[in-house]
């Protein structure tokens, strides 16, 4: 909301950038559900559903929908050839089994640390967590897709969150329309910015000590 | 053909088993794979108190969320109920007690009651308060878990594909999700579906929930609620 849609591709497409030939890919609704539009087609992926699929496709051409294959958000997909439906129960066995490579996710808050808030805004909206926690805690990899400011125009990315978590510590990689930072042992590092933005200004908007890596990536859309 | 199992049936002699108050657990995710015309049989004969117990609330007017948005729930089990935003109010205002598990945990709670299982050990949301208010934890092999109990429920409701009259079911594509684990969890488990077809006729190898499971099996009329991308 207020980012056109070139921004939102901007970092759809940064995302696509870390998934892998042969990788286990779930998506999380809004910006991630964009990723699969940047991917290159010479890649073989696999996309997960909570609901049950293991390779879903593109959405559907207008009136060719089925109401009994829809994914996790309950919109209508196809799926791709080498796909298989399972039941809740396997679809989270993957998950909680480590075969999901990279879940790619959006958020209220992350901490420096890697703690994750996106499922709660207390005495607002409680949606429930759905499959988040177990995305969160148990993917290969966390990646978070989120606008860097709230709509007060506070930082999302803080020292601490003061939303209530949904997992701690699980959080690898955050981009923003600013930039992208790593989750380290040692803290959050800027690796990336977006220009025209520069790292002085990417580290002044962001809530929390930033370190910035010495071969800091320029990115140009 | 009903009479070789006596599970073949139809809608009016299922809803003696729906009474006030009851434990009720439902297939389906999102509305994709719940069972339209027990919903609707359901709200007509204003069953009420209801303890839900299912993946989500759906939407406001697709799946279990009709009988959620018509108040008729004091009690809901579910990962999820953000795309009913009814179930959000009356939880708000005090009118629905809700209950929330991660979404593998529950299905997996469900699969334990369904399997003969007092709970489970799992290690999801341990240090999430709302997970883990009131729940024992257990040390095994220097690793801490949180016991997740078992759950059943007095009748389940589940929609398939195919049954034949043993009642063995085939789901179709997605809408299988939580179905064949909430067939197994009803002390007395429905199934409504779209095409009963002979003894026989299915292949074992394909049959996902054994008949074993099933006590009815009634013919559905379909979906008839609009989905939200229509």
């Amino acid at each position: 909301m207020g980012m056109g849609i070139d921004i939102r591709n901007r970092m759809a497409k940064r995302a696509s950038e870390e998934i892998q030939n042969g990788m286990v890919v779930n998506l999380g609704i809004g910006i991630p559900s964009l990723v699969p539009n940047h991917l290159p087609s010479h890649l073989n992926v696999m996309f997960h559903a909570e609901n049950g699929i293991v390779g879903m496709g593109q959405s559907p051409e207008l009136g060719e929908e089925d109401e009994n294959l829809c994914n996790a958000g309950g919109f209508p997909v196809t799926i791709r050839d080498g796909a298989s439906y399972c039941d809740s129960a396997v679809a989270f066995g993957m998950i909680r089994r480590g075969r999901i490579d990279v879940t790619i996710l959006g958020a209220l808050q992350v901490s420096q640390y890697g703690d994750l808030a996106n499922w709660i805004v207390p005495g607002k909206k409680v949606p429930g967590m759905g499959g988040a926690m177990e995305l969160a805690q148990k993917a290969k990899k966390v990646i978070v897709v989120m606008n860097h400011f709230d709509k007060n125009g506070s930082s999302k990315i803080v020292s601490r969150c003061t939303l209530p978590l949904t997992s701690a510590k699980c959080v690898d990689m955050i981009i923003t329309e600013l930039g992208v930072f790593e989750v380290t042992t040692t803290g959050l590092v800027l690796t990336e910015v977006f220009l025209p933005n520069t790292i002085q200004e990417v580290t002044k908007l962001t809530g929390c000590e930033v370190k910035v890596t010495e071969s800091i990536r320029k990115i140009e859309y | 053909m009903e009479k070789l199992f006596g599970k073949l049936t139809n809608l009016e002699k299922v809803m003696p088993f729906f009474h006030d108050g009851m434990s009720l657990m439902f297939g389906g995710f999102g509305g994709v794979g719940s069972p339209p015309s027990l919903i609707d049989a359901i709200i007509e004969k204003n069953v009420k108190e209801l303890v839900l117990i299912g993946n989500d609330t759906g939407f406001p007017h697709i799946g279990i969320g009709k009988i959620v948005s018509l108040g008729r729930a004091k009690k809901v089990i579910a990962s999820h109920i953000g795309s009913n935003p009814v179930a959000g109010k009356l939880m708000n205002e005090g009118k629905m007690e809700v209950e929330f598990s991660p979404q593998g945990i529950l299905a997996e709670r469900i699969r334990a009651g369904g399997v003969g299982l007092g709970a489970i050990l799992a290690d999801i949301g341990m240090d999430n308060e709302m997970v883990s208010a009131g729940k024992p934890r257990f040390i095994l092999n220097n690793k801490e878990y949180l016991i997740e109990t078992a759950l059943t429920a007095e009748v389940s409701i589940v929609f398939a594909k195919k049954a034949d009259p043993y009642g063995n079911l085939i789901y179709d594509k997605s809408a299988r999700n939580t179905n064949p684990l909430v067939a197994m969890a009803g002390d007395i488990t429905i199934a409504e579906v779209e095409e009963i077809v002979p003894l026989g006729s299915l292949n074992p190898d394909e049959i996902m929930t054994p008949g074993v499971f099933v006590d009815y099996v009634i013919p559905s009329k379909g979906v008839n609620w609009k989905w939200a991308w229509e």
